[in-house]
């Protein structure tokens, strides 16, 4: 059983269909990237999976239980999968450390004081330390971006998505995020990146999956995907993105 | 030597039924000639105008005004009413009447922005108290303790200040209406008008309420003549006063007082 | 070639302080112009000396002004205790309009019936049907007092337009912000209270302080149901004194509590816009 399985998943937006019945498996401390052109439902997979969109078909399992059930409550799946956006999307009113304790104060009813020692060790890890009092607006964007992934790794989620992370950052600045995805392969987490780094997806990745319209046209480890494509859609969107 | 007097007489019988204009005294200093135009409140209240129809001529300010334009020699269609706001009344600039009469107090600083006419009428300041305060004595120190509304327009204000000193700040109305409200709701006891206004109020329009007393007429500093209002310097002032002074001496204003203000007599003196 | 010889400035440099001195000079010539027309001319006017007696007159100023600043202890007494009154009443029906859930329908409708109404009915109205309807359903004293009823009405008549600032704050707060709220596992109320209304609130703060300058100036209003405010009081001496100058002695009272206020609520505006660029 994978720690995280897509069966047949839609989503549709009035008319428009985004996903199109989607089959995914990620087993427990898979990175799998997936990429395509954008429009693609990559984004929307992602936040079908963190119960964010409601999904009109199909079934997502965690754990092997069904979390996509129609009626239940959202919030205790959210906290256990974390979500990183391409717009970062911290709190500007809240300091650094603030934003990463706010979900664990409100969701785990734990003190500032409870939770201060970890919080500062998350930052230290992150290379951080010396930004934890800063406001968002005075941190760079790869700053930021790192704050948004310990944020969310604040929770102590099983499952990590993260949704073009490096989409809007400066060309200097991707280095040092997609730095802190390696550390959290190296520790076991389980991820499902939508990216356009197609370098850092055929590095890191354990699987990769290539979507076009709503649905995923190939999927497979990275060194065949990427040298080897089977499908003809996948070798035209390759030929345009590697060029 | 008859004949000569018959003529002279029949000569100024002719002058004053055809050509009055030209040697009455309010000739050519009237806002339109030939016209003799009075402001007055509005609304206007009971018991100076019935009704809001000065026209008619009934209320004590309204018959009042029909006598003083026919001692300056109008006929009553020439007498022609407008209204006017109390600000309209003291603002700089050109008056829009020749008179206005809504029971202005005389008082120095006023005299010195417009002019009055010699009063047409003193009315005494009396006290109207709501149904909850009707056994209140007629004393001063009774009077202390009540809750104090007036028109803050009026000379009740500092006649409240002066005299009554309450024991709470007075609270003040843009109008006698207003003063009903106050008055109805019970945040006011006790408001100070002219004893005329008082008993139009008390009769007509506050159940349960009372006049339980009036001071003076003349006692202070302050006594409530009222006046006609006009422009500073209006020349037309020396008609007005003769008129009001020919009304007064020959029983004219009395007898009007007589007919539309007979109800203030009667009502007990403050001590 | 860029730089000219006077000591480092550039040829830009030197051009635009020549045009800045250029329109500080027809800035200057103008306003002197316009100032001097004013003091020249109006005093020629063949009214103005009555006016001046009227409304502008030196004595009548001295002798009412103290008085009038002690009446507007009142004004501020009132917009003190209504100020914050207005604030959590205009954030609680702001929250009952955008209420979700189907059991707080009826709040809903209530605030879009409530902010429909006050902000439809002149305020002096409000006044007048509050401060005087319901003590006239015969409320002991002193619970009939005109204060807390005047001061009712203006509640209710500004938490309606406060609530739609309010709102209007809300909607500002991009939803993706509302998205990563919910993505931590926060609930709807806690994203609501700790990331949407903070940001919400700070956003609507400089259109705020034009509520609470509006709100200053309308608690003269209140004059008219009994309280010898200062605009009463201004009345009281016009009447006693057959003078216009209390009115201008009342306002400038006003302009001197609502000109920094209005600087300061166009300032914070600025500042935001030059945030949001």
């Amino acid at each position: 059983m994978a720690k995280l399985e897509l069966r047949g998943v839609v989503k549709r937006f009035g008319d428009d269909t985004v996903c199109d019945g989607i089959d995914l498996d990620v087993e427990e401390g898979q990175m799998v990237c997936l990429i395509g052109a954008s429009g693609a439902g990559k984004s929307t997979l992602l936040r079908c999976i963190n119960l964010l969109e409601p999904i009109e078909d199909g079934a997502i399992f965690l754990d092997g239980t069904d979390i996509s059930v129609p009626g239940l409550d959202p919030q205790s799946v959210r906290a256990r999968i974390g979500i990183v956006f391409q717009s970062f999307n911290l709190f500007p009113h809240m300091t650094a450390i603030e934003n990463v304790m706010l979900a664990p104060r409100r969701v785990h009813g734990k003190s500032r004081a409870e939770l201060l020692p970890e919080a500062e060790a998350l930052f230290a890890r992150f290379g951080l330390a010396d930004r934890m009092h800063n406001y968002p607006d005075q941190l760079s964007g790869g700053q930021q971006q790192r704050v948004a992934i310990v944020r969310a790794l604040a929770m102590q989620p099983e499952v990590m998505l993260f949704d073009e992370i490096t989409s809007a950052l400066d060309p200097q600045l991707v280095g040092e995020v997609l730095d802190v995805l390696l550390m959290l392969k190296k520790q076991g987490m389980t991820m499902v990146m939508a990216t356009h780094e197609m370098g850092f997806a055929r590095e890191a990745a354990d699987k990769v999956g290539f979507l076009q319209n709503g649905r995923i046209v190939e999927e497979g480890p990275p060194e065949v995907l990427f040298e080897a494509p089977q499908q003809e859609a996948t070798r035209t969107f390759l030929a345009r993105a590697l060029k | 030597m008859s004949k000569m007097l018959s003529l002279t007489a029949a000569s100024f019988a002719l002058f004053s039924t055809t050509a009055f204009a030209d040697g009455h005294c309010a000739a050519g200093k009237t806002l339109t000639d030939g016209k003799f135009t009075i402001a007055t409140g509005n609304p206007a209240y009971f018991p100076w105008v019935l009704d809001d129809a000065p026209e008619s001529g009934e209320g004590f300010e309204a018959a009042v005004a029909y006598a003083v334009a026919e001692e300056m020699g109008f006929a009553a269609e020439d007498v022609v009413w407008v209204r006017s706001s109390f600000d309209e009344a003291i603002q700089p600039g050109a008056k829009e009447f020749d008179v206005n009469m809504q029971q202005y107090s005389i008082t120095p600083e006023r005299d010195q922005v417009v002019d009055f006419s010699s009063p047409y009428y003193t009315a005494p300041m009396a006290v109207l108290v709501g149904s909850n305060a009707t056994d209140t004595e007629p004393t001063l120190e009774a009077l202390k303790g009540l809750q104090w509304g007036a028109v803050g327009s009026t000379t009740a204000v500092p006649k409240l200040a002066a005299v009554i000193e309450p024991d709470n700040e007075p609270l003040l109305y843009g109008d006698n209406a207003d003063v009903n409200a106050a008055m109805t709701a019970n945040q006011i006891d006790a408001a100070l008008f002219d004893l005329p206004t008082a008993l139009f109020l008390s009769a007509v329009m506050i159940e349960g309420s009372k006049v339980i007393g009036q001071f003076p007429a003349d006692e202070g500093d302050n006594p409530d003549h009222f006046g006609m209002l006009m422009e500073e310097g209006n020349p037309l002032k020396a008609c007005v006063d003769e008129a009001i002074a020919a009304i007064a001496s020959n029983g004219k204003l009395a007898e009007i007082e007589a007919k539309w203000l007979q109800d203030t007599t009667g009502v007990p003196l403050i001590k | 070639m860029a730089r000219s010889k006077a000591a480092g400035i550039t040829r830009r440099e030197l051009y635009e302080a020549q045009q800045r001195r250029r329109s500080i000079l027809v800035a200057a010539t103008s306003t002197i112009i316009v100032v001097v027309a004013l003091v020249v001319l109006v005093p020629m006017a063949p009214g103005w000396g009555k006016v001046q007696q009227s409304f502008f007159n030196g004595e009548v100023l001295a002798k009412t002004f103290p008085k009038l600043l002690e009446a507007f202890r009142i004004n501020v007494m009132i917009f003190a205790w209504s100020a914050p009154a207005i604030a959590v009443l205009g954030l609680l029906i702001a929250l009952a309009r955008d209420a979700k859930s189907p059991a707080l329908f009826p709040l809903r409708i209530f605030g879009a019936a409530f902010t429909d109404i006050f902000r439809g009915v002149p305020v002096i109205l409000t006044v007048y049907l509050i401060g005087f309807g319901i003590p006239g359903l015969g409320l002991p004293r002193p619970w009939n007092s005109p204060y807390i009823w005047g001061s009712l009405a203006l509640i209710l008549t500004y938490s309606a337009y406060v609530a739609e600032i309010f709102r209007s704050g809300i909607d500002s707060v991009h939803h993706s912000q509302r998205a990563a709220a919910l993505s931590l596992g926060l609930s709807e109320r806690q994203v609501m209270r700790d990331v949407v209304l903070p940001q919400a609130i700070r956003n609507v703060v400089p259109s705020q302080m034009n509520m609470l300058i509006a709100l200053q100036k309308d608690v003269s209003l209140l004059s008219f149901i009994g309280p010898v405010e200062i605009f009463r009081q201004a009345g009281v001496f016009k009447s006693l004194l057959a003078n216009f100058t209390p009115y201008v002695g009342a306002a400038i009272i006003f302009l001197i509590v609502t000109i920094p206020a209005t600087r300061y609520a166009d300032h914070l505006m600025a500042r935001q816009m030059r945030e949001r660029r």
